[in-house]
């Protein structure tokens, strides 16, 4: 296999507790800690892992997305990706979007593997990865939790509300990971410096001429409706208590 | 007027509870008449379950060998072809519609309206983003299908009773060979599901050990409650993954979920959002759990879980 594929998306860091603003325009991202997309960061430890083994010889990251990509791009470049494309996009773009510029690039560059998030933890959309297998007329194996690449297959253990299923796919295909397929390795300063050397090509989303579909349009954000914090037992007597209270022992 | 198409999810032989669900999401959009598909090899049986729910009209059934297991890109284009006659599609929020409805989506050249949690009229519906931590009212576009996932957690069971038409349909597209399912790895048990457990009794990276979970399991068998887990417990291999609770595991609502030595990660906390009464136990007094916890202890679990365990008899 020659070239392996990488959406990395630029996300509130999983640490921060987003707020929705005030006035419900949306969720304060300003001064927000950002990073890649945690389910991201393990699809592309397992491509280099896969290159690593001599079983690719490219590994390219792509974001869609703003400038300030280029950031989470850099830290990818850093893991030790090949090559970088940020399709610079001002707008945010919707999922069918993303799977068709993905595409365009599949095309341009002969890609031969694509891994991506199983979601991405802002929309928690989940769609990205399925919609290009679709647009694409590829195999997809979603939900990664151990790979397995064998010549012109992949054996993907899936996680599923059953337990695990395991499929195979003929390649070229796309796979989106779930975070117990590997432990992404950490970032070391000397790659940081390599990495300012390596290739990032900016591409103007209008420049791709892509269609993003009919969009789904966000009138509003509100806050989740709030637990309330409930009363403090002293002793396991006193919880038995309270649950025999609600019917609930 | 909405004609929604809902693709049943089952295992072969029982229709999966989460396509009871999606039909009460479904119902609450005004003037909705609902139509649910049932791709099979074999679909008898499951037919006749789906005919039962009330406020269906039809159940179709599109009986092929190769639709013998749930493969996304297998069934997609078939209820691609099938969608064309409808306003809107749905699936359950399941790992299965997770898989299937955004393909079915992109063939159909929308985007997907992801966990609907409520529908606030034909186009408009709300859902969480951020892990639950904002809640977004989206509108799908009018002149064009919707393909959505709903949230299962969010909905009641539509009841039976009905006996909705049966009909079978050809679907004349071409199925490609480049996906084979190789092997399902279940963990068969016969505590109550996960998913659908009136009580859930969950434990955390506090256990320590897989050994230590038998703890979880003998309350659990106390209350007739299903088993859940962390992922920090499902990581360190304590439990099985399909116990795991959360953002990236099962959301759920049981009447009574239990939380012992789990810190309450706002990843896990989307995951239990709708819970009736929500306990924690946990040494800690500071832990974020004891925030959303209608009941708290703080105790150590292993003197506080087995004198639980003994005073319910
Ligand atoms: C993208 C992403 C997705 C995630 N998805 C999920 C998900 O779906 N579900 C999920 O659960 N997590 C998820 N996580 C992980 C989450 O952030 C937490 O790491 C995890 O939930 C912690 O599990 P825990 O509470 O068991 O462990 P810890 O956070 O380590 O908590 C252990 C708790 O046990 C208590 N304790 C220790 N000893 C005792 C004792 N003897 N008696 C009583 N109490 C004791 C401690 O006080 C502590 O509160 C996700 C993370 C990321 C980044
Ligand atoms: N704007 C983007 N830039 C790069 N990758 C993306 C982008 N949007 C989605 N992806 C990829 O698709 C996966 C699923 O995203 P989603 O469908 O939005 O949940 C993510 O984990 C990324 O790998």
């Amino acid at each position: 296999m020659e070239k392996i594929l990488v959406g990395l998306k630029r996300v509130v860091d999983y640490n921060v507790r987003v707020r929705v603003r005030n006035d419900g325009s949306g969720v304060e991202t300003d001064g927000v800690k950002m990073s890649i997309n945690p389910f991201d960061e393990i699809a592309l430890e397992e491509a280099l892992r896969i290159k690593e083994r001599g079983e690719a010889s490219e590994v390219i990251v792509i974001s869609v997305g703003g400038v300030d990509a280029q950031q989470q791009l850099r830290t990818g470049l850093a893991m030790g990706a090949d090559r970088a494309i940020l399709v610079d996009s001002d707008d945010s773009v919707e999922p069918l979007g993303v799977a068709r510029i993905f595409k365009n690039i599949i095309d341009r560059d002969e890609i031969d593997l694509v891994l991506l998030g199983k979601q991405a933890i802002d929309d928690d959309n989940s769609q990205t990865g399925q919609m290009l297998a679709a647009i694409w007329g590829r195999p997809q194996a979603t939900f990664a939790s151990k790979l397995d690449l064998d010549g012109d297959t992949a054996k993907v253990t899936r996680e599923v509300d059953a337990g695990l299923e395991i499929i195979e796919v003929d390649l070229p295909a796309v796979i989106t990971v779930d975070l117990r397929l590997n432990e992404a390795r950490y970032v070391k300063l000397p790659d940081i410096m390599k990495a300012k050397k390596k290739p990032l090509e900016v591409i103007a989303v209008a420049d791709l001429g892509i269609d993003p579909g009919p969009q789904i349009k966000e009138l509003s954000f509100e806050a989740p409706a709030e637990r309330e914090r409930g009363v403090m037992v002293d002793d396991v007597a006193g919880l038995v208590a309270a649950l025999k209270e609600k019917g609930l022992a | 007027m909405s004609k929604i198409l809902i693709i049943a999810e089952h295992d072969g032989s029982t229709l999966n509870p989460g396509t009871a669900k999606t039909v009460t999401c479904a119902a609450s959009i005004e003037g909705a008449e609902i139509d649910i598909v049932v791709l099979a090899s074999a679909a008898a049986a499951v037919a006749a379950q789906a005919s039962s729910l009330e406020l269906v009209t039809r159940v179709l059934t599109v009986e092929r060998a190769e639709n013998e297991h749930p493969i996304a890109a297998l069934l997609a284009p078939q209820i691609a072809a099938i969608a064309s006659g409808y306003s809107h599609v749905f699936g359950p929020s399941t790992t299965f519609g997770k898989d299937l409805m955004p393909h079915v989506a992109a063939l159909l050249g929308v985007n997907q309206i992801s966990d609907i949690m409520n529908a606030e009229s034909s186009h408009t519906f709300k859902r969480p983003i951020y892990a639950g931590n904002a809640v977004a009212t989206v509108e799908a576009p009018g002149d064009s299908i919707v393909v959505g996932t709903v949230r299962i957690a969010s909905y009641a069971a539509a009841k039976g009773g009905n006996a909705a038409a049966i009909e079978s349909i050809d679907v004349a597209v071409d199925i490609p060979p480049h996906t084979r399912l190789i092997e399902v790895l279940s963990g068969a048990s016969d505590r109550p599901d996960l998913q659908t457990a009136a009580k859930v009794v969950a434990g955390g990276r506090a256990l320590g050990s897989e050994d230590n979970f038998n703890l979880i399991y003998k309350l659990a068998d106390k209350l007739g409650a299903g088993i859940g887990a962390s992922r920090a417990a499902v990581d360190a291999g304590y439990v099985p993954n399909e116990l795991q609770v959360g953002q990236t595991g099962k959301i759920i609502a049981p009447d009574l979920y239990i939380a012992i030595g789990i810190s309450g990660a706002i990843q896990h906390l989307t995951g239990i959002k709708d819970a009736g009464t929500i306990v924690a136990i946990n040494k800690d007094e500071e832990s974020p759990i004891f925030e959303v916890a209608d009941i708290g202890l703080v105790a150590d679990l292993f003197t506080a879980v087995p004198e639980l365990t003994d005073s319910l008899d």
